[in-house]
């Protein structure tokens, strides 16, 4: 908002019309912690174009993963973003358009999401996708609700490699709704622990969710413990990364069924980390359960192909306090971006994406581990994030890097204890050039010597 | 029909008893005649517990969603079938073919807190 018109007048009158003293009382809810409580340093009695000047050389104070080398993931992926894909979704039709509560005025909108939900459907191989949930982390947890409510249980088993974000939103998602959480431990080589997930199976579970791949990058194998979960009465859900279906096995394939996950890799930004859109697809059994809404193709009274929203009488407007879910709405403009960026790259260059995510993490990986002190933390495969173990506090190597103009990665000791002090998740896209690479081992090998020393 | 042994709840079930403990309940013309045409309707399993005045299931219409309530405690006996591929039944015959669950009761007294046809129509202006 570059401009506020309001004048001292129009403010005094909104706030009587709230029945409010000051705008203070307007934001006083927000925690002190989260308010600055001084105004900013800036000189009274400049001009628009001075304060503007002073303000942008503020703002290169700003370090941008794009002005920087950058290996962040652990959820959201640094890939190219192809500018028709900023340039269609730029257009007012798709940039202003709110969500359609007339739907059926709105075709163009009903058809983007018909065919963003066409998408989901083939690269999960699962029958039926809804038009798009707010984030990876909120779509996992409406997922565990689903279940809850298909099973009538109240159990959920988790990894613990699960992204421990989705974890939090997920705990706080089910708190209200009894539902508890329970933690399943990873394998040494990073991996679920399938004995130790078949201990945790009862007639008490409604799913076993699994993240393919995990937080630690590494690749799980669901179709070795699917037949388990459901002899059990269970639900499996899989949270997975799109973009790792270009090469892996999608979840319809390994009798997953909800299918869960984040679109932001699809032609989105990571806009300091949202916002973000997730996904969902399910069996056709379960569609009822299913949160969210859902677009279908039809024909209207001349025969023309139509699209329409469908399953709405569960939604919020209409069944109030026991809609199926509070989400009542889409991440439409984002939504829209991924649909275009799949059909851009299309199968061909989907699938060659995949694969050149893949070999390039593989080869950053052969490089590090070949660093002096260096070696991958996990043995199970990986798709394009993995973790490394680091022979210093990865919070300080990581710190150093930074100062170098290298994102290396995340240490994990802030999600996972002291135990993980040591431990660097790194991700690789396609974005990586080599010298990307050698630049983050030299940084690494001078990092490990500044520890000898 | 014979209405001699149907009662009515407020949410428009009607729950018809015979000689032992398990009821037939279904919802009335009224209720699916509202509701307008009927396209899916979520049953509980057979041997769930329901507790009368709790929903034990949904109805879903066209335009709307409504619960389908139980009208007394209990045990899931059977539920009826037919519904799953045909849910129209309920607003063709809901007295009839349109049943949707059979409850056996925990306590029969609970029967005696409900309308007879009489007092429903009267509810409901008819």
């Amino acid at each position: 908002m570059p401009y506020t018109y309001h004048t001292d007048d129009d403010r005094k009158a909104m706030l009587a019309a709230l029945g409010l003293k000051s705008e203070e009382e307007l934001i006083d809810v927000i925690p002190d912690k989260f308010r600055l409580r001084q105004l900013l340093p800036l000189e009274k009695g400049r001009t628009e174009p001075e304060t503007l000047r002073a303000m942008g050389l503020l703002s290169r104070a700003n370090r941008p993963a794009g002005h920087l080398v950058s290996f962040l993931g652990g959820g959201v992926y640094d890939h190219t973003v192809p500018s028709v894909v900023k340039n269609l979704t730029g257009r007012p039709e798709f940039a202003t358009a709110y969500t359609p509560y007339q739907p059926e005025a709105s075709q163009g909108t009903l058809q983007v999401i018909f065919e963003f939900q066409t998408h989901i459907s083939r690269l999960t191989r699962l029958p039926v996708a809804n038009a798009s949930m707010y984030d990876g982390a909120t779509a996992l947890a409406e997922a565990c609700l689903m279940a809850a409510k298909i099973t009538k249980r109240d159990v959920v088993l988790v990894p613990q490699a699960l992204n421990p974000r989705y974890l939090r939103v997920v705990k706080s998602y089910v708190a209200g709704q009894g539902i508890e959480i329970r933690a399943v431990s990873p394998s040494p080589a990073g991996d679920l622990d399938l004995a130790a997930l078949r201990r945790a199976l009862s007639d008490k579970v409604a799913a076993a969710v699994v993240q393919t791949p995990n937080y630690f990058g590494v690749l799980e194998r669901p179709w070795e413990f699917e037949k388990d979960v459901h002899a059990a009465g269970a639900l499996v859900v899989a949270s997975v990364d799109p973009v790792s279906l270009s090469l892996l096995k999608p979840p319809g394939e390994y009798g997953a069924d909800i299918a869960v996950g984040e679109c932001q890799p699809l032609g989105n930004e990571m806009s300091y980390g949202g916002p973000l859109v997730g996904f969902m697809a399910c069996k056709q059994e379960y569609i009822r359960q299913m949160p969210g809404r859902i677009v279908s193709a039809t024909r209207d009274v001349d025969g023309r192909d139509a699209f329409v929203l469908t399953l709405q009488t569960r939604e919020q407007h209409i069944r109030r306090e026991k809609a199926t879910s509070n989400i009542c709405t889409n991440q439409g403009l984002l939504a829209t971006r991924a649909t275009i960026y799949v059909s851009l790259l299309g199968e061909h260059g989907f699938t060659e994406l995949g694969r050149v995510c893949h070999e390039r993490a593989r080869k950053l990986a052969g490089m590090i581990a070949a660093c002096d002190g260096y070696a991958l933390a996990y043995s199970a495969p990986f798709f394009r994030e993995f973790v490394v173990s680091c022979p210093a506090d990865a919070g300080a190597i990581v710190e150093a890097a930074r100062r170098d103009g290298v994102l290396a990665g995340i240490p994990l000791e802030r999600y996972f204890g002291p135990g993980a002090r040591q431990r660097l998740l790194v991700a690789v896209t396609e974005k990586h050039q080599d010298e990307d690479f050698e630049k983050l081992c030299a940084v690494l090998k001078r990092a490990a010597l500044v520890k000898v020393g | 029909m014979d209405f001699k042994n149907v009662r009515f709840t407020k949410e428009h079930e009607w729950v018809r008893s015979g000689d032992g403990d398990e009821v037939t309940i279904g919802i009335t013309d009224f209720a699916s005649g509202e509701l307008g045409d009927i396209v899916y309707v979520e049953l509980p399993k057979v041997g769930a517990e329901v507790t009368a005045m709790q929903s034990m299931g949904t109805i879903e219409a066209v335009k709307t969603v409504a619960d389908l309530y139980a009208p007394v405690s209990g045990v899931v006996a059977a539920v009826n079938g037919a519904l799953e591929q045909s849910p129209d039944l309920v607003n063709k015959d809901p007295f009839g073919d349109g049943w949707f669950v059979r409850v056996k009761m925990k306590n029969r007294r609970e029967l005696d807190a409900l309308m007879d046809r009489a007092a429903y129509q009267n509810m409901i202006g008819k």
